[in-house]
């Protein structure tokens, strides 16, 4: 048994002829944060797709605290997963998305609930005991009877950091979680994961913030054309001399808080 | 033209927004049921509710009344006229709101689908509790126009005997020799109903959450 949460095996992914992954080998320990950087394009938010099985490998594996997604081994090689044993696996994700996607007919309460109440099947009073509390940890617990539409755009991704957290996920992806936001509001939806990861939880972050990478993650993993060029400590990634590719990249980032790293 | 005979009038509305307010709604459960069949990824069903939906949006509503009428007592069932009109009803605008929810539930952002599938809902669940209600919501303002439309189409309901405020004015001017206050008449409150419904309709949209964003 592995110590890893995700551990990604020679992974590659095909749309169509394209090849948007080329064998990726990633390990994720459990409690650390890793950080996904890289040009835009490079395969980011493929790569944390698949490891949410929301996009399938078109080879290699990725297994889930020593759990295959997406596949059962059996004696005549894999199959797919059922749906339900799919679900199972995934109940250890939550996932972030860059769009936050709230369901806009929920209120707040109604999104971090729902899943308690239509999943888990708790009792409407329970599950909202349960959501009220995952509002008050991300700072919401005032605007819980809100539509998504009433929200700013900071309070939104913290609803949809609440209600992934809903079911006690113990990993936690985020796809580029403050890119669509105004940069006055990122810096709360920040403080939310960064108090996350004191927490202990294991997180995957695509981001573009190279300042919160540095500072919280332990690993920074940098993607260039699909390929990962490496994944190593913030200390060694950002230490100069630093590989051509990355101080390439990072220069197109001196504005975005980068410039610490100079 | 006597107030007697305009509450006679008033009194048939009554049955014509009775059967179309019933109509409307179980033409809208079937229209749900229909969608999930023809999203059902199984081709049997996705064929099966295209057959349905052809059907129904190509065959005149008098048509299918007539056919209904006559079909049913074939295969011995007799149903009151009631029945009938709603059964024939509610298939025909079961069939449109079909074709109207299908822009709505291609409408919803497939990150809104991601997010309940992370959230472990199963296909089903997403599909009542995510999918089905933001679908309505998008395509409330065609489901208030189907409704407008259904109310006029009611008026088709008296060739399998139902008396609805068409036919009452034409029994009425019939009897009465009265036949352009009557038809006035009746005109008149068909306006004034679908003029409540379209304000109605949009105060509720109004007041409706739950738009996606973009
Ligand atoms: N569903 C898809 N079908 C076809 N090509 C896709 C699909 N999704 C992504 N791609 C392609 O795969 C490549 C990697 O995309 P991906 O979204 O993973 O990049 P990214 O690193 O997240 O970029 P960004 O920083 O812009 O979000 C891109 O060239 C993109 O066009
Ligand atoms: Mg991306």
């Amino acid at each position: 048994m592995t110590d890893a949460a995700i551990l990604v095996k020679n992974v590659s992914k095909k749309f169509g002829d394209t090849l948007v992954l080329r064998d990726i080998n990633l390990e994720v320990p459990r409690g650390q944060v890793s950080c996904l950087i890289g040009p835009s394009g490079s395969g980011k938010s493929t790569l944390l797709r698949c490891m949410a099985f929301l996009e399938q490998a078109t080879s290699g594996t990725i297994t889930i605290e020593g759990e295959p997604l997406g596949f059962v081994e059996g004696p005549n090689g894999r199959r797919l997963q059922t749906a339900a044993e799919l679900r199972q696996t995934r109940s250890k994700i939550g996932m972030v998305f860059q769009q936050f996607n709230l369901w806009p007919h929920m209120t707040a309460l109604g999104n971090v609930s729902a899943s308690l109440r239509r999943v888990r099947k708790l009792s409407k009073a329970e599950a909202e005991d349960r959501a009220m509390a995952q509002l008050e940890k991300v700072g919401l617990k005032e605007r819980a009877g809100f539509y998504p539409s009433q929200l700013s755009g900071g309070q939104q991704q913290r609803v949809a950091i609440a209600r992934a957290l809903a079911l006690d996920p113990t990993i936690m992806l985020f796809d580029e979680p403050t890119s669509a936001l105004d940069p006055e509001l990122t810096g709360e939806v920040l403080n939310v994961m960064r108090a996350l990861a004191d927490e202990g939880m294991t997180m995957v972050v695509v981001t573009h913030e190279i300042g919160f990478a540095a500072s919280v993650g332990n690993k920074i993993c940098f993607l260039d054309h699909g390929k990962l060029l490496f994944h190593d400590t913030p200390e060694k990634v950002f230490a100069a001399p630093r590989e051509p590719r990355l101080e390439q990249f990072l220069d197109t980032y001196l504005d975005r808080g980068a410039i610490m790293l100079r | 033209m006597s107030w007697k005979l305009f509450e006679l009038l008033l009194q048939a509305s009554l049955m014509t927004i009775f059967v179309s307010f019933i109509s409307i709604l179980a033409g809208l459960v079937i229209a749900i049921v229909l969608s999930a069949m023809r999203m059902s990824g199984n081709r049997w069903l996705y064929a099966g509710t295209g057959m349905f939906i052809s059907f129904f949006r190509g065959v005149p509503l008098l048509v299918q009344l007539l056919l209904i009428f006559n079909l049913l007592p074939l295969i011995g069932i007799t149903l009151p006229s009631l029945a009938t009109a709603i059964i024939g009803l509610s298939l025909c605008t079961a069939a449109y709101q079909a074709e109207n929810l299908r822009g709505g539930f291609e409408g919803v952002p497939i990150g809104l689908i991601e997010s309940a599938e992370m959230a472990g809902f199963s296909r089903t669940q997403s599909f009542f509790w995510i999918r089905t209600p933001i679908a309505l919501r998008m395509t409330f303002p065609a489901l208030v126009n189907e409704a407008i439309l259904i109310l006029k189409a009611s008026s088709l309901v008296s060739v399998v005997g139902l008396v609805e405020l068409t036919k009452m004015a034409q029994n009425l001017s019939a009897s009465t020799y009265q036949p352009l206050p009557i038809f006035a008449s009746a005109g008149l409150i068909y306006l004034v109903i679908n003029w409540g419904v379209a304000v109605v309709g949009r105060r509720v949209e109004n007041a409706l959450p739950g738009l996606p964003a973009k």
